[in-house]
């Protein structure tokens, strides 16, 4: 039950909770128990709304940045990591196995303000050895919904 | 001039179908629940597969029973998924879709005067075919109170010392019903007592929402008076790229090939390559489409049951059959007038054979935001109706 409620809200978390039951099969009420519960334990973590900044007018930039650390005595990744996303303007940090160690996603009003995180907060950092720094020029597809194109419906209306 | 044509052919009726695809593309707001194929898109990987094909330059001819690849996971398909062992040199053929697989299967089997029992409501195809291939289509009328299954007496009663085969259409296209083991092995039972054969049209065999589909070629005895015909367009997603297979013994096999070889050549090469991929690594995407239509399905029974509207429950394709004989009048009236006054377009039973009268076939191959689009509008139809009858 778990697994397909995550499935469906995972790409639709706005679905009405009644038809979310009718259409697992159960009830409204073990469906919304389940769902509290989840957010109890922490297994959902929050309920986001996937915009395409691009389409609005409003200025934004998203970097992509690689972090090489080298964790100290006392302080681990954790702890490192933690002082990175405690900053607001981060949106994203995963422990990366291979060449880096973290990448963090921050998005920002303009490249500028994005340059500055890095080298004011970032790499200023002492266990922080090194960074690089990407910009996303394009988002083709985000969280499995693709944003270049609307897919339409073309199959003739009536088929046996 | 001479009359051009072949009597045959011209008394063949048009498929009822055609008639209401014409009022509805009249119409270009209409919603429709009236197709009969995956809303899905082909997977990916599958689709990347035929252009891989493509760039390869396999632009050739395969041989006529289909790439030998293909053939050989078919084997392992049926195998893993079905209970049945085909060899892949003698028993096997790639069609263009299930459907030719129907019509040389018949043309295949049938002398002048051969009966073939056909259950209805069943797709449209079956009748024709039969009396293309000079057989005599007779029809055994499903009932509703047996949720469209076919049962050993009705198959008994329709016998007779003309009947050579049997098309068994489960799960099935427009009822959603489909046959169970039990229901299977009564009918076998017949089938092997009366030394008939069975045309098992499997199209719809992975969209089985009660347990795993059962193929009638699994149980003892039937495997040799078996063709089973099956494809990728249901399954897969892959209704455009006309793809199916059928399989049967070996001797009738032979005499299928030679009608493909001569009528066909061959299955289209770029879906044979992407269809390898597809039973190579396709399970889970079946497996996920599954999921997403029997949600679909529960809503809808849902839906029709808060309306009031009478429908037994199918587990099978992707279509349900609700019942509309309280309002008095036709299948044809009644989808005539929801697609004039709501703008919704779906099948008439009719279209599926004459007792499909009294029932619609709603397909459930769309979005839940279509879906409840539809039902909303189907809600203000009914009421509407039942306003009326009172007055």
């Amino acid at each position: 039950m778990r697994e397909k409620i995550l499935t469906y809200i995972e790409r639709n978390s706005r679905v009405d909770l009644k038809d979310l039951a009718i259409l697992l099969g159960t009830d409204e009420v073990s469906v919304a128990n389940e769902i509290a519960q989840m957010e109890k334990e922490g297994v959902i973590c929050g309920y986001h709304t996937l915009i395409d900044w691009d389409k609005t007018g409003s200025e934004k930039v998203t970097a992509l940045i690689e972090v090489k650390v080298t964790p100290q005595r006392g302080l681990g990744f954790d702890k490192i990591a933690e002082r990175i996303y405690n900053y607001p303007e981060v949106d994203c940090v995963y422990l990366i196995s291979g060449g880096f160690d973290f990448m963090v996603m921050i998005e920002g009003k303009t490249m500028r303000d994005v340059a500055q995180f890095v080298s004011d907060k970032l790499s200023p950092q002492e266990s922080v050895l090194s960074t690089a720094t990407h910009f996303i020029l394009k988002k083709y597809k985000d969280h499995g919904s693709v944003m270049v194109h609307q897919s339409k419906d073309e199959r003739m209306l009536i088929t046996p | 001039m001479r009359n051009p044509l072949s009597d045959t052919i011209v008394n063949v009726k048009p498929s009822g179908i055609r008639k209401f695809f014409d009022l509805v593309s009249e119409m270009d707001d209409a919603i429709s629940l009236g197709v009969g194929e995956p809303d899905f898109d082909t997977p990916w990987h599958i689709r990347d597969e035929g252009i891989y094909s493509l760039e390869k330059g396999r632009t050739f001819y395969t041989s006529n029973a289909g790439l030998k690849e293909l053939k050989e996971e078919i084997v392992h398909y049926l195998k893993r998924r079905c209970a049945v062992e085909y060899d892949p040199v003698k028993e096997i053929l790639v069609t263009v879709g299930g459907s030719e697989g129907i019509d040389i299967a018949m043309r295949a089997m049938l002398n002048p005067g051969d009966e073939v029992l056909i259950p209805q409501p069943s797709y449209v195809s079956y009748e024709p075919c039969a009396v293309l291939a000079g057989g005599t289509p007779v029809i055994i009328n499903l009932k509703a109170e047996n949720e469209f299954r076919l049962t050993a007496q009705e198959l008994e009663e329709a016998i007779t010392d003309k009947t050579k085969l049997l098309v068994l259409p489960f799960p099935n296209n427009p009822t959603g019903a489909i046959m169970e083991k039990t229901d299977l092995e009564a009918v076998a039972r017949v089938i092997i007592e009366k030394d008939i054969f069975v045309l098992s049209d499997e199209i719809y065999s992975e969209l089985s929402y009660k347990g795993d589909h059962v193929s009638i070629s699994s149980l003892p005895g039937m495997q040799e008076r078996t063709i089973l015909i099956n494809g990728f367009s249901k399954a897969y997603a892959m209704t455009g790229w006309r793809l199916g297979y059928a399989c049967g013994p070996a001797e009738i096999m032979e005499q299928m090939l030679k009608i493909h070889q001569f009528a066909i050549m061959c299955a289209p090469t770029t879906s044979q390559y992407a269809a390898v991929e597809a039973l190579r690594n396709g399970d889970e995407d079946v497996a996920k489409m599954r999921e997403a239509y029997d949600q679909r399905r529960r809503y809808l029974m849902h839906a029709f049951k808060e309306m009031g509207l009478e429908c037994f429950e199918p587990y099978g394709a992707f279509y349900v059959f609700p019942c509309i004989k309280e309002f008095g009048m036709t299948s044809e009236e009644f989808a005539d007038r929801f697609l004039k006054e709501e703008k919704v377009a779906v099948v008439p039973g009719t279209a599926f054979g004459d007792c499909g009268e009294g029932f619609l076939r709603i397909s459930y191959a769309y979005s839940l935001e279509n879906l409840k689009t539809a039902l909303e509008k189907m809600k203000h139809f009914i009421t509407r109706l039942r306003n009326e009858s009172c007055r």
